[in-house]
């Protein structure tokens, strides 16, 4: 009976904040954030040197075999970092390939998504709240695909997109293929830009090796999203506390003033606890497989509304520097924004919850 | 990371749930008042090794050695079925641990045996009316006359003082040291003269609550523990037991429980309000808190086990809050959900504190107590103070300069 991380654990977490303080500091970060694409070729073969790209996948392609909470607690780093790229959604078409693709199909994509040659991402919304796939029209006829997804992550850089069919089963798209069209949406987390993508009868190979698992993938993403969600609220925490022991106002640190600091302390409260809910969530996905579903499911959504909550507040702890282009807080304040909406917001997953608790 | 138990703590929950089946107690036991049936099958827990796990032998505890797993396998197994475990009371919860720590060995042997079966009912003196967040502040005088300590001045807040054989409390016996310095933590016997004790009412319309005069009462000098002006380190490890008492996740769970009960009969336009979408939402949102207080548990638990409590150091700070916090959501909408029952005043059967709740006029009563524990033992400003000052090391307050 533990609750905790193991040495290796902790290693890998100190290691990436490591990776992307010298790599991805604030500055660099606005660079990219202004430049629109949401990826650095050179941080990203960073990652791969790391052997993050195929954490979950198999040995024999090049993976480390570890599981859904490894991945998270780099999701968690990546979060605190609000580093840009495609490594979520590149993670989860992974696993969808190791978990449904047939034996060649894992053998022509996943060494190249485990050392990150490729990159792979996740084609699943469709309209505003269409995020599960009875609500999903796109579909494989005779082959070719139909359909559009929205809000598809880092679409026009990807070599792959899994798009998620109303089946529930996945298709893989190469990128170049006739028919499949990308349309950039002006999103909001320039760190993972998103696209509209059509598919006018793409050719595609469909995921069916082992029944259908968007399902199952989704949950995936709700245990990341969570934890990168808990990583950006940390940031947003410490940017808080950061700036009002220096910032002074009436002749004093602002964070004396114990409106301030009891601001600061119930932000906290928040957020700090909400660690274990994450962890929980994503340990279930591989050890406790009746309550994963409501376990991610409720991690997400709680912890990605306390979250975009402690970005409001942190906005207005740095007072009009925190309203600007400028400012760090943005940028974090952002990344909470995606990670609440995508794959369903707080609202969405709770009558969810409500329904596999049986209420 | 791994949630299983091994072969030799599953084992032990075994023998533990084979254990619960003498509860409730059969035959001629039964028969007895449930006050006795209570004293007797705890007796029983003491000998068998689950009751007081960790008090000695010699005290009258169970003496096991410490495993806090095996301690948290009893704790959830003895929950699961209601039966009565260790009282955590004052005495029990925190005047034991507290002995156990700094008492001498005649205090050990004279107190917690009578204390671990309720036999010795206690009560705590810290607060005082001009004394409360500011407790260090307190004036109640404990002045030196040869063999006793002589007792002039009040203390508040005093629970079940009524009802109380003795109280455990701090007194200023230097009133010429600085704040802190010139306090000591004393016994009192409450049937000394001198003592005057009068309720008080909560908002409840319960009584739980007194105020304590004491007039020349005399306390023997063997009945201080820990050296003179030294109570107040004393007190600080008492009010951590009092802490973790009030941050329970299997009392939290047990009350979103009876709240999803409650959704379930009452009825909302026509049907269970737990089918209105609204309060759906709130029922899992708040779901979410408890789901946060029993996970962070059980990461400061791991944490605490591996030897290594400061990794853990900022979600223990918080627990208090969050626990009473999270509480008074729970009850929050509980009262929503009663609608217009939510006017009835609890009677005096509903009064009965941290116990559950089934009906409306009991939630009524849990409604207004969950402010109680916000309140005591460190009220919420005064957490948040902790939180912000020793958990983020932001500035701390100004100090006013200390009397001369």
């Amino acid at each position: 009976m533990e609750f905790g991380l193991s040495e290796e654990q902790d290693l890998m977490q100190e290691t990436v904040r490591q990776f992307i303080n010298q790599e991805c500091p604030p500055t660099r970060l606005h660079e990219i954030f202004n430049a629109g694409e949401g990826h650095d070729g050179r941080i990203w073969q960073g990652l791969a040197d790391l052997g993050l790209c195929g954490l979950m996948l198999p040995e024999k392609f090049g993976g480390a075999e570890l599981e859904v909470l490894d991945l998270a607690l780099v999701c968690e780093e990546l979060g605190y970092g609000a580093f840009p790229g495609p490594f979520m959604m590149h993670s989860l078409a992974g696993v969808a390939i190791a978990k449904a693709g047939s034996s060649s199909q894992q053998d022509r994509w996943l060494p190249q998504i485990a050392n990150g040659a490729q990159v792979a991402t996740l084609a699943l919304g469709e309209g505003a709240n269409g995020w599960e796939c009875s609500e999903w029209s796109t579909e494989v006829r005779d082959g070719r695909l139909h359909g559009i997804k929205d809000f598809v992550s880092h679409a026009a850089l990807a070599d792959l997109i899994l798009v998620g069919l109303s089946d529930g089963h996945f298709a893989v798209v190469e990128t170049g293929a006739e028919g499949l069209s990308v349309e950039s949406q002006d999103g909001i987390d320039r760190s993972r830009p998103i696209s509209r993508v059509k598919f006018d009868g793409v050719r595609c190979e469909v995921l069916n090796e082992s029944g259908a698992c968007v399902q199952a993938i989704q949950d995936v993403g709700l245990a990341l999203l969570a934890a990168d969600a808990f990583g950006a609220a940390s940031r947003l925490v410490d940017l808080a506390v950061e700036y009002t022991k220096t910032r002074e106002q009436f002749g004093r640190k602002v964070a004396e003033f114990q409106a301030v600091k009891h601001q600061l302390a119930r932000l906290a409260l928040e957020v700090e606890p909400t660690r274990a809910l994450f962890w929980y969530a994503a340990h279930a996905l591989d050890h406790l497989p009746i309550e994963a579903s409501r376990s991610v499911a409720m991690a997400k959504a709680h912890i990605s509304e306390r979250g975009i909550e402690a970005a409001r507040a942190v906005v207005e702890l740095h007072g009009g520097l925190g309203f600007t282009w400028e400012c760090d807080v943005q940028l974090w304040f952002k990344r909470m924004m995606f990670d609440r909406t995508y794959l369903g917001t707080p609202e969405f997953l709770r009558e969810r919850c409500a329904n596999l608790g049986g209420l | 990371m791994d949630l299983t138990y091994s072969v030799e703590h599953e084992k032990y929950r075994e023998e533990v749930i084979d254990f619960l089946k003498g509860w409730p107690l059969s035959g001629e036991d039964a028969r007895l008042p449930i006050e006795e049936q209570e004293s007797l099958f705890r007796q029983r827990g003491i000998d068998a090794g689950y009751v007081y796990r960790n008090v000695p032998r010699e005290y009258g505890g169970a003496g096991q050695a410490p495993d806090a797993l095996k301690d948290s396998i009893v704790r959830e197994e003895f929950f699961r079925v209601s039966a009565p475990w260790d009282l955590l009371n004052q005495g029990a919860g925190m005047l034991v641990p507290t002995l156990l720590e700094f008492g001498t060995e005649e205090q050990k042997r004279r107190f917690i045996p009578k204390a671990l079966t309720g036999e010795e009912r206690w009560c705590q003196g810290y607060s005082e009316p001009g004394s409360g967040s500011d407790l260090a502040s307190l004036q109640c005088r404990a002045l030196r006359d040869e063999e006793h300590y002589v007792l002039n001045g009040q203390k508040i807040w005093t629970s079940n003082a009524k009802q109380a054989h003795f109280m455990f409390g701090l007194f200023r016996t230097d009133p010429a040291a600085s704040k802190h310095a010139g306090i000591s933590y004393l016994i009192v016997d409450m049937s000394a003269e001198g003592i005057d004790v009068r309720p008080l009412r909560e908002m409840t319309g319960g009584s739980e609550f007194n105020e304590v005069f004491f007039n020349d009462a005399r306390v023997p000098v063997e009945f201080r523990v820990g050296a003179e002006g030294e109570g107040w380190a004393v007190s600080r490890a008492t009010l951590i037991h009092e802490r973790n008492l009030i941050g329970n996740p299997n009392m939290m769970r047990d009350t979103f429980e009876d709240l999803l009960d409650l959704a379930r009969r009452t009825q909302r336009g026509g049907q269970a309000a737990i089918k209105d979408p609204y309060v759906r939402q709130r029922l899992m949102e708040i779901e979410g808190y408890v789901r946060t207080v029993e996970t962070s548990n059980m990461l400061q638990f791991t944490a605490t086990l591996r030897g290594e409590p400061m990794k853990a150091m900022r979600p223990m700070m918080m627990n208090k809050l969050y626990s009473t916090d999270t509480m008074q959501r729970i009850q929050r909408c509980a009262f929503d959900l009663l609608g217009g029952e939510g006017m009835l005043a609890p009677s005096p059967e509903d009064i009965v504190g941290w116990a559950r709740n089934t009906t409306s006029t009991g939630w009524v009563e849990a409604y207004l107590f969950s402010l109680g524990p916000a309140i005591a033992g460190g009220a919420s400003n005064i957490q948040l103070n902790i939180i912000g000052e020793r958990g983020y090391g932001l500035p701390r307050d100004p100090r006013p300069p200390e009397k001369s």
